[in-house]
């Protein structure tokens, strides 16, 4: 069987739904990271698999980009919810309400 | 001639060194010193003054002295609709009747300022130099007055003299009565002062100058206002009204009696010799004015004369040795306005320079006997003081034999010209004067013998333990001497120690001397031509008294080319044909026209002349014998007719109630007036002010209503309005950030499905 592009993109469509899911049921914010990295990586496989059918490289270069803001993302995200547990020693999402009026 | 100006100019230093510098360092020595010297100065600059005049011919006798301009040429509209040019130089001007009346001034005052040196000499030494101060301003201010060349420079010095005059009867401060004395003075000389003002207002409209020779060389070309009621009368009139307050005549002689509460020295300089005869000097000054309006004329022989009579009839009466001879100035004042009334200028002035002599004298007298008596001034607890005081007797006695009018005292001669004059324009007013003139006879004499005749009524004084009467007078002597040394006390306070009545020190029976000799021979400068004697004075003053063109001698063009003067050719020259022809008999063709039966065709014969003459030495006898035989003979017949006619003599005790009606009538209507405007002041003027302050707080309040319920209200409008509609929309903020993310997810969805439908 040979494996096509519109299997990548399935694939690539259940990674990036299982994300969303992700972020938007659970309550552990590290989690929630997580799933963003999860639909940031379906998203990547969705970039090679069209570069690869249409034999384009930039696809590929855009996908390596993602995974350096991703790592970025996941930097800045860590560091904010280690200094954010520190004060209130909490990673539930329910609880970061500082902002609110 | 040409320093004339630094005749007033020298008392006015004196004045300056000692009210400046003397009332603080001066000793009571240096201060009399430096006051009598400075007179002294002014008054042998004068006689040298007068001297040079005398020099000159009679019609050249004229000299103006202009030292600076002091009101700049303005120009103003006058009534005829030119523009004339309000030009006031600081100008002096000697000539005849300005000449007569420095000598009068400085000699008499140069004489005045001797005796106070004695009269004075108890009071504190700042008082004493404060005292030689005023006198010498006012002697400073009263040569101002007669020398000044024209209107303004004479009001400075007729204000100035009243301001002296205020200063000095409100010398003893303390006293209630003098200040109030002082007050009345001033404040009744600002009446009269108001008719001279608006007089000078209108001269300035009608004439476009204030020069005294312009004005009158203007004047006299003008036709004499016989028939109505013009335009001179009017000037005359208020000149004449402010003579009465100056000169204590009808309706406004009140202020003399009570100013006899200064220093003796000062009613017989101000108040007998000099400042009150500024009015007859400035009727005098303006007498071809007062010649073209006869109706006024009239009016101020009738004032004068009634003056005369009324003052004459007090002093019957008082008791109080100044007060009589208060009376007696108001009374001969009342002389020299009649002499003006009928148009006998020379006359006039002529009374009022032996006036001068013989009631300053009097005056003096009277302070010698106030002194001696330690400040007693009723004559009822006098008496008998000829032996004490033989000097003050005697010069007293030849000042009241003047007053008199008997030959050949000074007195006399310038009386009887009077009376002579009146009886040939009216025998009623003549008849008035003639016996005014027995009353003046009367109560001088009544004065000398309640005085110096008769039982010593006086208080008793310390005799030194058990001496006899003889023993006394040797007392006395030595009390003199002790007097004549330093000892002597003031007119008004009391000896500390009392020898009883004395004769004055050196330096008051000098003066004394000096001015009854001046009483005695003054009068033969004016023997009228019946007795054979040329009437020197007379002729001597006419010039003054007329129309003239203005003399350009050589002399003047000096005093011209320092200060542009303003004597203009033209209207001297146009009206020159005209008066210097009448020049001549000018007085005799002009001041009789009208009402006033020509003299000309009035003269009388050498007979009648001579009847006139022995009538009013009569009625002086008559007065004198008659005030002899009531209070030296019997004195129980003067206390029996003031019995019979009580009512008379209550109502002249008490001068016609005159004081009195002013108080119900000018001082009550001023008062009710003054409450009035006060209530008016109170009420509507504070209540206005009052009313815009409360009008302001109203408007405020409501102002700020205003800005509390609309501006605050819209504003706050605002703010509540966008409150509440974030109530609602902040609902949308619920800080939890899956919600956020669903709303992005949803929004995305939106998106993708809105794209792709619309594909």
């Amino acid at each position: 069987m040979i494996i096509t592009t519109t299997h990548y993109m399935l694939l690539s469509a259940a990674l990036f739904t299982l994300g969303i899911i992700g972020v938007m049921t659970r309550r552990n914010v590290i989690i929630i990271l997580m799933s963003i990295e999860l639909m940031l990586n379906a998203v990547n496989i969705n970039f090679i698999a069209f570069s690869h059918q249409l034999q384009n490289v930039v696809g590929q270069v855009f996908a390596v980009f993602v995974i350096v803001v991703a790592a970025a993302e996941a930097a800045v995200g860590l560091g904010i919810i280690l200094a954010f547990y520190r004060n209130k020693e909490t990673v539930n999402i329910d609880e970061m309400g500082l902002m609110r009026w | 001639m040409d320093l004339i100006w630094l005749i007033p100019l020298l008392p006015g230093l004196g004045a300056a060194i000692n009210g400046l510098v003397g009332v603080r360092f001066f000793s009571k020595r240096t201060a009399g010193i430096v006051a009598c010297s400075f007179m002294g100065a002014a008054l042998a600059l004068a006689l040298y003054a007068f001297w040079q005049l005398l020099g000159l011919p009679a019609e050249a006798r004229e000299h103006t002295v202009r030292v600076a301009p002091w009101i700049a040429s303005i120009p103003l509209q006058l009534s005829n609709g030119t523009v004339g040019r309000f030009f006031i130089p600081w100008g002096f001007r000697l000539d005849p009747l300005s000449g007569m009346m420095i000598l009068v001034v400085t000699g008499i005052g140069f004489l005045i300022h001797v005796y106070s040196i004695g009269y004075m000499h108890g009071e504190p030494r700042g008082g004493y130099a404060r005292f030689f101060a005023y006198l010498n301003l006012f002697v400073f201010f009263m040569l101002m007055l007669v020398l000044g060349d024209n209107f303004v420079v004479m009001f400075v010095g007729w204000e100035g003299v009243g301001l002296c005059s205020y200063l000095l009867i409100g010398y003893w401060y303390e006293k209630k009565s003098a200040s109030d004395a002082g007050k009345k003075a001033f404040i009744v000389n600002r009446i009269g002062d108001w008719g001279f003002i608006i007089g000078m207002f209108l001269i300035f409209t009608t004439f476009g100058s204030l020069d005294f020779r312009e004005v009158a060389n203007a004047a006299g070309a003008m036709p004499t206002e016989t028939a109505s009621f013009g335009l001179l009368s009017v000037i005359t009139l208020l000149l004449f009204v402010g003579a009465t307050g100056k000169s204590a005549q009808i309706p406004l002689y009140v202020w003399l009696p009570d100013a006899m509460e200064g220093p003796t020295p000062v009613s017989a300089l101000i108040h007998a010799a000099t400042m009150v005869t500024a009015g007859v000097y400035m009727v005098g000054r303006n007498a071809v004015l007062f010649s073209h309006a006869p109706m006024t004329m009239q009016i101020v022989a009738v004032i004068g004369v009634a003056t005369a009579f009324m003052a004459a009839t007090i002093g019957l009466v008082q008791n109080d040795i100044k007060r009589v001879l208060a009376y007696s100035t108001v009374s001969q004042l009342g002389f020299m306005f009649l002499a003006m009334g009928v148009g006998a200028f020379a006359a006039g002035a002529f009374h009022l320079m032996t006036h001068a002599f013989f009631k300053a004298l009097l005056f003096l007298c009277s302070g010698s006997v106030i002194h001696a008596m330690a400040g007693e001034q009723d004559m009822r607890h006098m008496g008998g003081l000829k032996k004490y005081m033989p000097v003050t007797y005697v010069t007293m006695l030849i000042g009241t034999l003047a007053i008199a009018g008997i030959p050949p005292l000074s007195g006399f001669f310038s009386k009887d010209e009077i009376l002579y004059r009146t009886f040939l324009s009216n025998r009623i007013i003549w008849g008035f004067a003639v016996v005014t003139a027995l009353m003046t006879a009367f109560y001088m004499y009544r004065l000398m013998s309640l005085t110096f005749f008769g039982a010593y009524r006086g208080p008793a004084w310390d005799a030194g333990g058990g001496h006899g009467h003889a023993a006394h007078n040797g007392h006395d002597n030595h009390g003199a001497n002790h007097a004549a040394t330093g000892h002597g006390g003031g007119g008004h306070g009391g000896h500390g120690e009392w020898h009883g009545p004395h004769e004055s020190p050196r330096s008051m029976t000098f003066p004394l001397q000096v001015l009854a000799v001046g009483a005695l021979i003054a009068g033969f400068v004016g023997v009228p031509a019946a007795l054979g004697g040329p009437n020197t004075i007379e002729h001597f003053l006419e010039p003054s008294f007329v129309a003239r063109a203005v003399v350009a001698g050589p002399s003047t063009a000096h005093a011209t080319n320092t200060v542009p003067a303003l004597s203009e050719p033209a209207s001297a020259g146009e009206s020159k044909g005209e008066t210097a022809g009448t020049a001549a008999h000018a007085l005799e063709t002009d001041a009789p026209a009208g009402e006033h039966a020509a003299e000309g065709t009035h003269e009388m014969s050498w007979w009648g002349e001579m009847a006139l003459m022995a009538l009013s030495v009569f009625v002086g006898v008559i007065g004198i014998l008659v005030a002899f035989r009531f209070y030296v003979r019997s004195p129980e017949i003067a206390e029996r007719l003031a019995q019979r006619w009580a009512g008379p003599h209550r109502v002249l005790s008490n001068k016609y109630y005159v004081d009195e009606l002013y108080e119900a009538t000018v001082i009550a209507g001023t008062m009710a007036s003054a409450r009035g405007l006060w209530v008016f002041d109170a009420r509507v003027v504070d209540g206005g002010v009052n009313g815009t302050g409360w009008l302001t707080m109203f408007s405020a309040w409501f102002s700020s209503l205003i800005d509390k319920y609309i501006v605050d209200g819209l504003v706050n409008l605002v703010g509540t309005v966008l409150e509440e509609s974030s109530f609602v929309l902040r609902r949308l903020q619920t800080g939890l950030i899956q919600n956020y993310a669903l709303f992005m997810l949803f929004g995305v969805f939106a998106f993708v499905s809105v794209y792709l439908l619309m594909r």
